[in-house]
């Protein structure tokens, strides 16, 4: 548990463009998901995924339909809309800028100031 | 995202709310089931499985709240919710919601009644297209021109579209059956046309209807009078009715909204005013120097100011002087607003109008101060609420939001209970007849402009004492408001609070101060000398004119008159006057010493009241004599002229009283007249004047038509007026007199400082209602606030009174302040007062005494329950509770 970083403000929503855009998935599939690709390194309340869900239907980047699951569970699935997959590239691009001026600025030397 | 789909989640939202909370239930059960799944699949029961689930969650409500708003639109429904919730919170502190309510509803009330009124009368007085170029043209002093100045100034000038004129006065009018008075405007032909009003049945007159004196026998109904004298009978054009006893063909009805062009006078029927002489029996048409004439109006043409139509208008005055200076004084002409006889009633009445709306609007203001330290000491005595609420995570905003919804919800309330009172008493204002003798039509009925007015004055008042608690539950801090339960002192410097609250106080104060000097000026005025003693009269108003009497008939009637009510048992006196003293009317004259020559108005040596009297008139009055004697009978146009002079008329022109008798001066013809008595000083226009020279000339030596008996008796008035009512109808059955006793006539007089007195009285009663709720909640909040420290002192043995002054000093402090400043303020306020209101004097002890009295009962009253809370203090059940 110690192992787990607390999602940064602003994140979730990346990273649940990034869960679906890997294919259609049901709520607590995207949670699945998320632990999966982050190697369990994220937590992410189970409950405050909804409401990210949902702003993401309502801004258009994700639509959602009910179908069944493979063990027969009927489930509210979300896949990405076009706008979603820009938004993806977009929001990808931002981060990886970030985290690279960040990850630069962390590396800096005294002799290099 | 487009606006558009905003709307359609929005209507979604609204129309399938209860699928998508389904929706979102099921979604969530599907959630927490795959969980289960795998808890279970990892080794625990199938019971744990769930629990563990459920926990690992959260909370589940909180989530679909938040994905409710995620999915946008939900401004309705939270609003919806915030109303519910407010709802039940006032309706779990009625008092405290009947307090607010009332306080709004009195304000806003009075803000609606007062802003009918300012709407009615100055704001759309008249109701007629294009109301903002029309302007009445006044000259000289009391704005009246003669008919021919009129002629002049309509076809000389180069400014108005059309200019029109019109002239009060009353007419017999004999239908067929009973003749009966009716009010009369003398137009001009082109006055409907110079308006813009069309008849509602018939035509109107017009300019080529004028052919000279006495040309036009026509008459045009007013709506109401023809529905309430002809039964609304279609086929009236075309009939004819006598009018002062000549034959007039009724031609049109004037459409219904059209009241003409006098807020305070509505007339029954339009005659033309080229037969005046013909209706009025005075001769005065082409007399240039007769200045009769009421009213000059039309509209100005497109392009043209005020300014420029004001020199135009001199420029016609400068010729008119210098054709005929004899007849043309030098006056100024001036533009004024039509409804309200000009500048001579407009101007104090704006002014009265306007200083009422901004003390209403200061009483709203002090109600949202009140409202306001209400509010917020309900805010912080509801801080462990909101902590809770805090705590369970709610946010700041909805937390704002739903006080907000209380707040507004209050207003509206208030203002609409505010607003459902003053329109039952607009009702009765309009309906209101305050003068028997003149006919007021003031609709002030209140329409979309009040409704708007109060609707917002409610919301904007809802938002501004709903603001005043935000800051404090922005501080809010939840873990130590529920950690260390309500405490921290109550400021100890000078917060907002108390700057309004003081004042808040001074404004009442203000108020009170007013409305006492305002009662005891009027109760003086009732008790003043008025020069006359109305007491045991009976006024009798005939205009024989109206009955068909010309030239000498009128003289010889009024002496049958006089003879016949003098026979009258229990009557002491009989005299006739053309018009008494304070009727408001009455004319002013100037007068000029023996050896003036040149009769121009700045050598005038006085320009007194000029009243015309018969012998008997100054008993039957009661008006003392000081010197010499007064008129006989003998005193008719074949004596020379003679006239009584009041004490300050004798100062004025003699010196003394004892100078006065057997002394002459000068009429502005020439004439010259002889002073043979002296009376008392008396009250001529209104009861607030100083000492004003009058004169009164015996009526035989200037004859005049429409006179009033006075009739001075020791009997019952009624029996007196039944009497002289049988008597006049013995002389002749076609005359119509008006009678009432001299007491009820004065009324009018009365009743400019009435009506200041009673509407400083009501808005002072208002204030200090607001300032007992302002007091009371100032003090029940400092006194909740220190509940503890209070227990605490009277644990260890403080006396009542120091747990006394600890809990209410503060509040007293401030009542004392702002009750100083306030009595200051009114003193200096009783300044204005006094042009209204007779003889208010600010330095009257009386006045003082009351006011302290009246503002220590105010602040007895108001922190009574918070003293009685602060005394019964249990400090144990206090200590318990910590």
């Amino acid at each position: 548990m110690n192992e787990q970083a607390q999602l940064l403000p602003g994140t979730l929503d990346l990273l649940i463009l990034k869960a679906v855009s890997l294919g259609p998935l049901h709520g607590y599939g995207v949670l699945l998901r998320i632990g999966q690709i982050s190697g369990q390194a994220l937590l992410i309340e189970q409950g405050a995924l909804y409401p990210a869900l949902f702003r993401l239907v309502r801004q258009g980047l994700l639509k959602a339909s009910w179908g069944t699951s493979e063990n027969n569970r009927r489930a509210k699935f979300y896949e990405l809309t076009a706008a979603g997959r820009k938004r993806l590239r977009e929001e990808t691009e931002g981060w990886n800028r970030l985290a690279t001026a960040i990850g630069s600025a962390l590396a800096a030397r005294p002799e290099e100031a | 995202m487009s606006i558009q789909s905003y709307c359609r989640t929005l209507a979604a939202k609204v129309l399938r709310r209860s699928e998508i909370a389904h929706d979102l239930d099921e979604e969530l059960r599907s959630h927490i089931e795959y969980r289960v799944d795998d808890l279970e699949r990892s080794g625990l029961t199938r019971a744990e499985a769930e629990r563990r689930a459920r926990i690992e969650f959260g909370g589940q409500e909180r989530y679909k709240e938040e994905c409710h708003e995620a999915l946008g639109g939900n401004f309705i429904e939270t609003f919806v919710h915030d109303v519910r919730f407010s709802l039940r919170v006032l309706r779990k502190s009625p008092g405290f919601t009947v307090v607010a309510v009332i306080t709004l509803a009195l304000a806003i009330g009075a803000n609606a009644v007062v802003f009918a009124v300012l709407n009615a009368l100055i704001l759309r007085p008249l109701n007629l297209p294009r109301e903002h170029s029309l302007y009445g043209v006044e000259r000289g002093e009391n704005g009246f021109v003669s008919y021919l100045d009129y002629v002049d100034v309509r076809d000389r000038n180069r400014s108005f579209e059309s200019l029109a004129a019109f002239n009060i006065t009353e007419v017999g009018v004999n239908a067929g059956k009973e003749p009966s008075r009716a009010w009369a405007f003398e137009i001009s032909g082109n006055y409907f046309e110079a308006l813009g009003v069309r008849p509602h049945l018939g035509r109107v007159l017009q300019p080529t209807d004028e052919h000279g004196v006495n040309s036009v026998p026509y008459v045009v109904l007013s709506y109401g009078y023809w529905n309430s004298h002809f039964q609304s009978d279609p086929d009236v054009v075309g009939r004819t009715v006598q009018l002062n006893t000549h034959p007039y063909t009724i031609i049109g009805v004037a459409p219904p909204g059209f009241r003409g062009t006098l807020l305070f006078l509505s007339p029954d029927v339009f005659v033309p005013l080229v037969n005046h002489d013909e209706l009025s029996a005075n001769g005065e048409l082409n007399a240039r120097s007769k200045h009769w004439l009421f009213e000059m109006l039309g509209h100005l043409k497109p392009g043209i100011t005020p300014a420029q139509a004001t020199a135009d208008l001199n420029s016609i005055g400068d010729y008119l002087q210098k054709t005929y200076p004899k007849e043309e004084p030098q006056w100024k002409f001036r533009l004024a607003r039509p409804s309200l006889y000009g500048n001579f009633l407009g101007n104090p009445i704006r002014a009265f109008v306007a200083g009422l709306m901004l003390l209403a609007f200061l009483i709203l203001l002090a109600a949202c101060a009140n409202l306001g330290t209400l509010f917020a000491a309900r805010a912080s005595d509801r801080s462990r609420e909101v902590a809770l609420r805090l705590a369970l995570g709610s946010t700041r905003n909805r937390i704002l939001r739903q006080l907000l919804t209380e707040a507004v919800l209050i207003s509206l309330l208030g203002g609409t209970v505010g607003l459902l009172g003053s329109i039952v008493l607009l009702r009765h204002l309009s309906a209101w007849q305050p003068f028997p003798r003149f006919p007021l039509q003031i609709p002030v009925n209140p329409d979309a402009n009040v409704y708007t007015m109060a609707v917002v004055l409610a919301l904007l008042s809802g938002l501004l004492f709903g603001i005043v608690p935000v800051r404090q539950v922005l501080k809010a801090n939840p873990y130590e408001v529920v950690k260390a339960g309500s405490s921290g002192g109550v400021g100890r410097q000078v917060s907002v609070r108390d700057v309004l609250l003081v004042t808040q106080i001074a404004i009442c104060a203000v108020l009170v101060t007013s409305s006492f000097v305002a009662v005891r000026g009027l109760i003086r005025s009732m008790h003043s000398n008025f020069g006359f003693e109305p007491r045991d009269v009976v006024l009798a108003e005939t205009d024989l004119s109206m009955a068909g009497y010309r030239g000498e008939m009128v003289p010889t009637m009024q002496r049958r008159m006089f003879d016949a009510l003098e026979t009258i048992p229990a009557v002491k006196a009989v005299g006739l006057v053309d018009e008494p003293p304070l009727s408001m009317g009455g004319m002013t004259t100037t007068v000029y010493s023996d050896k003036t020559t040149d009769m121009r108005s700045s050598n005038a040596a006085a320009s007194p009241w000029l009243y015309k009297v018969s012998p008997g008139y100054f008993d039957a009055a009661g008006t003392a004599l000081l010197a010499g004697r007064t008129f006989s009978w003998h005193d008719d146009d074949k004596a020379p002229r003679v006239a009584v002079v009041n004490r300050e008329f004798a100062q004025k022109l003699f010196g003394s009283i004892e100078n006065g008798i057997g002394k002459y001066f000068k009429l502005r013809d020439g004439a010259l007249v002889q002073v043979v008595g002296i009376v008392e000083d008396g009250k001529y226009f209104n009861l607030a004047e100083d000492s004003k020279p009058a004169m009164f000339f015996p009526l035989l030596q200037s004859p005049w038509a429409d006179t009033w008996l006075l009739v001075r008796s020791n009997g019952d008035l009624q029996d007196v007026s039944a009497a002289v009512r049988s008597k006049l109808r013995e002389l002749d059955p076609g005359l119509f007199a008006y009678i009432q006793p001299w007491t009820t006539e004065l009324q009018g007089v009365l009743f400019p400082s009435r009506m200041a007195t009673l509407s400083l009285g009501v808005l002072g009663m208002m204030g200090a209602m607001l300032s007992i709720t302002g007091i009371f909640g100032m003090a029940a909040y400092s006194v909740s606030k220190r509940l503890r420290e209070l227990g605490i002192r009277i644990a260890l043995g403080a006396r009542s009174e120091e747990v006394l002054r600890a809990a209410l000093g503060r509040a007293l402090k401030l009542l004392a302040f702002g009750s100083a400043a306030g009595l200051i303020l009114g003193l200096l306020a009783t300044k204005v007062l006094a042009s209204i209101v007779y003889q208010a004097s600010p330095r009257d002890p009386m006045v003082l005494a009351g006011v302290i009295v009246a503002m220590s009962l105010l602040g007895l009253l108001a922190t009574w329950i918070p003293a009685q809370r602060a005394l019964s203090v249990d400090p144990l059940i206090l200590l318990r509770d910590e």
